[in-house]
């Protein structure tokens, strides 16, 4: 298993380089953070001093060798916009993003692998036939869409919820977190539920499907001919076989979760990742993008590695080294 | 604009929701589209930057809410002789630590606001071709080398800081707190970046007494989330509301919105520097000498845009169509230069003389998230081009692309279009500004032009504006500076003036605001009426 884990760690070196460089080259071509930045009424000069000060008067090679020098280093450039090292800004959104997309994960899961057993186990009642067709809908709504409806819904209307924001948060390891309080966890279940619907109809349909397939298997039957009680048939011989798809699909989809809770912070100006990569794409803070991707190129990796670990533990059939990666 | 409709459906339901969650009146919640790059007042010479510093730092000279000066930290200002100003300072003033302000303060802060490292707007754009010296404790003259009258729109651009607490900060003191002590109506307590700036009353402020005990300021960046934070009550005050919730809101019994004319002309630009004209072709697509170079031409699409129709149909009300640089009410603005009347038969007539009776072909670029509905203006001018022969296809795209290209992005860093959408506010609220940058021939070496990107020049024009620029007498200054505007502008379209933008804030019922000309938020001017 070391053998793999390490052939893994020096492919994801690898992408992170080709990445590296995708993301330089590309953001240097669009645009330019020069115009965004200066205020109009600045002069021609002012103007140079400011393209000498970022160093974009520098052909692009030039530029890109010292980036992967200091990126050696750990030092990822600094914000053109806050003259802060983009690292910096990053790590500081990192919680606020980790804590929204485990809360969606948990909700897709603890909401959708019930629901999803219900529907396959029981496939002619009227009340699966609704979880499936709802599901649907989870997949096809836009997020923006439906975090705006929620926000009119239970904000503006009803007025039970928060519309915006983290909330109060409190420390734990020396991380802000805010499902520790009444109120951030009151300004966290909007964004959550919002963002975990489409992993949520995922999971409904994956299980569903599994349900379907593992209930008509022959150790099903004999387990329920031994006489077996349900319950055990369902969370510990049903519940096992189906959970290799949900996990794999769910491990593929955190980092999903992750990059793309873009929209949702966006919608609920939740202080993350998200909210910050899309101020720097507006603004062509170019170190921040290029931060950013590189970032969750890195997490992407170590979650397929983390997914794949798993796997070997869940199905004792497949065998790491054999995968070669 | 879907998303916005949506919201809007809901707005007269959501009133309930807003009067229930009524406040303390002594502590304010703001939802803000934009936030400050730092907290530091001399690091980004840009609107959401100097609008947070104006919060907690004071200056020599205020602009007030129409961009009018008043005195600040110094009561009286002078020109002593045409290279010296004297300012006499306020006397009795306190820094939030309650250290006493005094001349050593405005030297230290002119010797600094230039020098900030990485700043990526430097407010040397402020202080160059100034020396300050101190004559006595409450005494500053300001030296320079030519005669220069804007020196109090300049010098009411820079915040004050203090020499005690800010004496080798760097930019991350100010934004932790540390050096952020200024002589403002608020205290600087805390910031969040992404989330939230907190502030709290200068009890000691010298100007009128400060309202509120603290001050919580959120940005939210979506428009539609902002108006839904105001209507569920979790913010008592919101800026730029979208112009599509305006008239939604306006019937709201409670919620009160507060508008008010800024200082930001949105203009047309035509090439006027090249005889073959990148995006300008014969409508059968061969190449044609670049009518735009013609001013008859240039009348005529000025004539074949219907401005109160763009008014009232695209910006649903809210702008007032222009004719000059800077709407009535400012300094050096032209009682003459009315709105261009709408004459399609005229245009037509227009385009006759100058011998392209049957029209051309070509683009209009514009950018579609800078201005408010810039995209849509720039299809509505299109179709009044088409109608009166000009066959005009449109291209719009985000602004992080379009500056740049519009700017140099042909050959030798030349603008790249033949025919543009721009905008431009006067940040010292009087039309030197964009006479300097708009108007006046592109000039490196004197800092002239640098946002002329139709290449305008005539030397009558370039003379007025650099008399007037040298002119210390406010009388003979502003008359040069009408003169200008109404050659450049009025007699030779350097630009084609469309409209002045209107901005919107709006708050719960019980709070007003003071709408200002330059667009920025100041909490103190956001009062209760209890």
């Amino acid at each position: 298993m070391s053998v793999f884990i390490i052939r893994r760690l020096m492919q994801s070196i690898l992408v992170v380089w080709i990445m590296s460089l995708i993301v330089f080259v590309g953001v240097n071509i669009v645009g330019d953070p020069v115009d965004m930045l200066i205020n109009p009424e600045a002069d021609q000069a002012e103007i140079e001093r400011f393209i000498r000060d970022l160093g974009l008067d520098r052909p692009l090679h030039e530029q890109y060798w010292y980036f992967v020098l200091n990126a050696l280093k750990g030092d990822l450039g600094n914000s053109f916009i806050f003259n802060q090292p983009a690292l910096k800004l990053i790590i500081q959104r990192i919680p606020a993003t980790f804590e929204l997309a485990l809360a969606a994960l948990l909700m897709a899961v603890t909401i959708g692998i019930p629901l999803g057993v219900y529907a396959g186990l029981n496939p002619d009642y009227r009340i699966s036939k609704t979880i499936m067709a709802t599901s649907i809908l989870g997949f096809s709504l836009p997020t923006f869409w439906v975090g705006l409806m929620m926000i009119m819904v239970f904000a503006v209307m009803l007025g039970w919820l928060p519309s915006f924001g983290r909330g109060e948060t409190e420390m734990l390891f020396g991380i802000e977190f805010s499902f520790l309080t009444r109120d951030g966890l009151a300004h966290l279940l909007l964004p959550a539920l919002n963002l975990s619907l489409f992993k949520m109809s995922l999971v409904i349909r994956l299980t569903r499907a599994g349900t379907r397939e593992v209930v008509h298997q022959d150790y099903i039957k004999f387990a329920r001919a031994k006489g077996i009680s349900q319950n055990r048939i369902i969370f510990v011989h049903l519940m096992k076989n189906i959970m290799i798809p949900v996990v794999t699909v769910l491990g593929l989809e955190f980092g999903g979760l992750i990059a793309f809770s873009v929209v949702t912070e966006t919608v609920f100006s939740w202080p993350g990742m998200g909210k910050l990569i899309i101020d720097a794409l507006h603004n062509l803070d170019r170190p921040v993008i290029v931060a950013y991707l590189m970032i969750i190129v890195i997490i992407f990796v170590f979650i397929n590695l983390v997914v794949d670990v798993l796997y070997s533990i869940l199905d004792p059939r497949v065998r790491l080294q054999e995968l070669k990666g | 604009m879907y998303i916005r409709n949506q919201l809007t459906a809901v707005t007269l339901a959501a009133s309930i929701a807003l009067t229930a969650t009524a406040l303390m009146a002594a502590d304010l919640r703001v939802g803000m589209n934009a936030e400050p790059s730092a907290i530091d007042p001399h690091y980004h010479n840009l609107g959401p930057n100097n609008a947070m510093a104006q919060n907690i730092f004071s200056r020599l000279i205020e602009q007030d809410e129409k961009q009018r000066l008043n005195p600040g930290l110094a009561t009286s200002w002078k020109a002593i002789d045409d290279l010296t100003w004297e300012f006499k300072l306020r006397k009795g003033v306190k820094f939030h630590d309650g250290s006493p302000f005094s001349a050593d303060d405005v030297i230290f802060t002119f010797e600094r606001a230039p020098n900030v490292p990485n700043s990526p707007s430097s407010f040397g754009t402020y202080t160059k071709g100034k020396t300050a010296v101190k004559i006595d404790d409450f005494t500053v003259q300001f030296k320079t080398e030519k005669p220069f009258p804007l020196m109090p729109q300049d010098v009411s651009n820079v915040h004050i800081i203090s020499k005690k607490a800010a004496e080798g900060a760097t930019t991350a003191d100010f934004n932790s707190g540390k050096a952020a002590i200024g002589t403002g109506p608020f205290k600087f307590v805390k910031w969040v970046p992404g989330d939230v700036i907190l502030l709290a009353k200068n009890p000691d402020y010298w100007g009128d007494p400060v309202e509120w005990d603290h001050v919580t300021i959120k940005t939210i960046k979506s428009g539609p989330g902002r108006v839904a934070a105001l209507l569920a009550g979790d913010v008592d005050f919101i800026d730029n509301v979208p112009p599509t919730d305006i008239s939604r809101l306006s019937k709201d019994p409670n919620v009160l919105l507060s508008q008010g004319i800024s200082n930001r002309v949105i203009y047309l630009h035509m090439d006027q520097f090249r005889e073959d004209s990148p995006f300008v072709t014969a409508k059968d697509g061969s190449k044609i000498k670049n009518p735009l170079l013609d001013v008859r031409v240039r009348r005529a699409i000025s004539k074949a845009i219907n401005r109160d129709l763009i008014v009232e149909r695209v910006m649903e009300g809210v702008a007032v169509p222009a004719g000059q640089l800077l709407p009535e009410g400012f300094f050096a603005v032209s009682p003459n230069m009315k709105p261009e009347k709408y004459d399609p038969d005229g245009a037509k007539k227009l385009l006759a003389e100058a011998g392209v009776p049957d029209g051309f072909k070509m683009t209009l670029h514009g950018p579609n998230d800078r201005y408010i509905n810039d995209a849509k203006i720039a299809e509505a001018i299109a179709q009044m081009l088409s109608a009166v022969g000009i066959d005009t296809t449109i291209e719009t795209m985000p602004k992080s692309v379009y500056f740049k290209r519009a700017s140099g992005g042909g050959p030798n860093k030349t603008p790249e279009f033949s025919f543009i959408l721009v905008g431009w506010g006067a940040g010292t609220g009087e039309p030197s500004s964009p006479l300097k940058s708009l108007l006046h021939t592109y000039d490196k070496s004197q800092g002239f032009g640098a946002s002329n990107r139709g290449r305008h020049s005539d030397p009558t024009t370039d003379k007025l504006i650099e008399e007037a620029l040298a002119t210390v007498d406010d009388k003979k200054r502003s008359d040069l500076l009408i003169k200008a505007t109404e050659l450049a502008v009025g007699q030779r379209l350097g630009i084609i003036p469309l409209h002045y933008q209107v901005n919107t804030w709006a708050a719960r019922k019980g709070i007003s605001y003071k709408a200002r000309t330059d667009e920025r938020t100041v909490l103190n001017l956001v009062s209760s009426s209890k």
